[in-house]
């Protein structure tokens, strides 16, 4: 009789997980996968969505490597890194980031070119909605993520007034896809206590918890494979020796062929370690799959 | 009476190959309404003009399934297809959507994809193939997007549903 049972289940499993083993490469349409954002989850580069990285559909599995460079006036943030895609629900992502505080390193008394570095370990799980195809709906497409972070400068971060190298920060977005307009929005919530990004540290003597941030971007279609839109995203402002403040960017995104986008942007990251006005170029290139 | 009945079923089934268009392969029948379209058209003519009228919309419908068929990724599907019947049914469906004033006699989108197992990716190599077709007949891109937006919730119907 139990033999029976688990033939029975078997006939029944089976051809499930003969579909569930026959996966499908691609099938996203141009550019509704976002690009890299820093922290290497799909996003508009300063800004989280709620997209899952990859080309892939809900058949198959995609992803993507990125490189990025942000050159400021007294800095340079350089990222790599790399985001997998699981049936267009699930994403883990990658990055690790390069802070290069050149001559800055001087004036701040750690040197000429010291490094400030981070890893982010993401994963975003899309929980309702669907940003592109469903037009006839206003229910945006809406993702939970989780981030941590771990900065490699303890004793710094713990110098200037940080409370920790290591944090988490919990993320939820919504992104829709406003075809009839060629408009995209997106609206994400940051549970955060990370200091610029996290590269320096978590938490502060001024404010040590977790506080609300605010991140956005809102994006237009130019043409089938040229996206133009602006981004912004308020920090934590926990640490007395230097004020933080909000970001921005203005943006073009490009598609290259099926598989590549360029993205260039003009980003505002404000005061950072008591420089201020750090505006400069944002490029990042990303390949995908 | 059961004769009498033999005889109309006869007589209807002689005489559905009589209503089928000259080229096409005749279809079961089902009710024809332009509801089924599945989708509520522009309110006015001004995007069937924006794609040119008839004979822009048959040279979209035309370019995007010429691409269709030639696309390794997607050919296969259309293979014993009835493609003359699929582009006079799109043609009918673009002009009811794009308030072009024509009655569309197609079926369905649940129904015109049933058991064929369409599935994301195909539709969206068809969508790229549309793309390019109206870019080819240079519409405006933001009639472009009006169309596809409208078509973009057939997806529903047209990819099996798991």
């Amino acid at each position: 009789m139990l033999f029976r049972l688990l033939i029975v289940a078997a006939c029944l499993t089976l051809p499930g997980m003969a579909q569930a083993t026959d996966t499908r490469a691609g099938g996203k349409l141009v550019l509704t996968e976002g690009v890299s954002s820093v922290e290497g989850s799909a996003g508009g580069g300063l800004a989280n969505w709620a997209l899952i990285a990859g080309n892939e559909t809900e058949d198959g599995i995609g992803g993507n490597l990125h490189a990025t460079e942000v050159l400021l006036p007294d800095y340079k943030l350089t990222s790599v890194g790399g985001a997998v895609g699981w049936r267009d629900r699930i994403e883990i992502s990658y990055v690790h980031q390069v802070f290069d505080t050149r001559t800055a390193g001087v004036a701040l008394g750690l040197g000429q070119g010291f490094i400030f570095g981070e890893d982010v370990f993401g994963a975003k799980l899309r929980v309702a909605g669907d940003a592109v195809w469903d037009q006839d709906r206003w229910l945006p497409q809406i993702a939970v993520s989780v981030q941590h972070k771990r900065a490699n400068r303890a004793a710094i971060i713990r110098a200037v007034g940080g409370k920790s190298a290591d944090g988490t920060d919990f993320l939820l977005s919504a992104t829709k896809l406003v075809l009839a307009k060629g408009l995209l929005v997106d609206a994400t919530l940051r549970l955060t206590n990370g200091n610029q990004f996290g590269l320096f540290g978590f938490g502060g003597d001024r404010q040590a918890a977790r506080t609300a941030q605010f991140e956005g971007s809102a994006a237009l279609m130019v043409t089938p494979r040229l996206v133009i839109g602006g981004e912004y995203r308020t920090k934590p402002d926990n640490l007395g020796f230097a004020r933080e403040n909000a970001a921005y960017d203005v943006f073009a995104a490009l598609a290259v062929g099926h598989h590549a986008t360029l993205t260039a942007a003009y980003t505002d990251l404000g005061s950072v370690a008591t420089f201020a006005r750090q505006r400069g170029l944002f490029l990042s290139l990303q390949g995908s799959f | 009476m059961f004769c009498a009945s033999v005889a109309a079923l006869l007589l209807s089934l002689q005489a559905a190959p009589d209503m089928t268009p000259a080229g096409e392969q005749p279809v079961a029948p089902y009710a024809h309404a332009n509801a089924n379209a599945d989708g509520v058209p522009f309110r006015d003519d001004h995007m069937w003009r924006a794609f040119h009228g008839a004979i822009g919309v048959a040279r979209v419908i035309d370019g995007m399934i010429d691409r269709s068929l030639t696309d390794p990724r997607i050919s296969d599907i259309f293979k014993g297809q009835d493609i003359t019947r699929l582009r006079r049914t799109l043609r009918e469906q673009f002009c009811y959507l794009l308030g072009g004033g024509c009655t569309y006699t197609g079926r369905t989108m649940q129904e015109a994809h049933r058991n064929m197992g369409i599935q994301s990716a195909d539709l969206a190599a068809l969508v790229e193939h549309l793309q390019a077709a109206m870019q080819t007949e240079h519409i405006a891109f933001t009639a472009q997007n009006r169309l596809l937006a409208k078509l973009a919730p057939m997806k529903r119907d047209v990819v099996k549903q798991k």
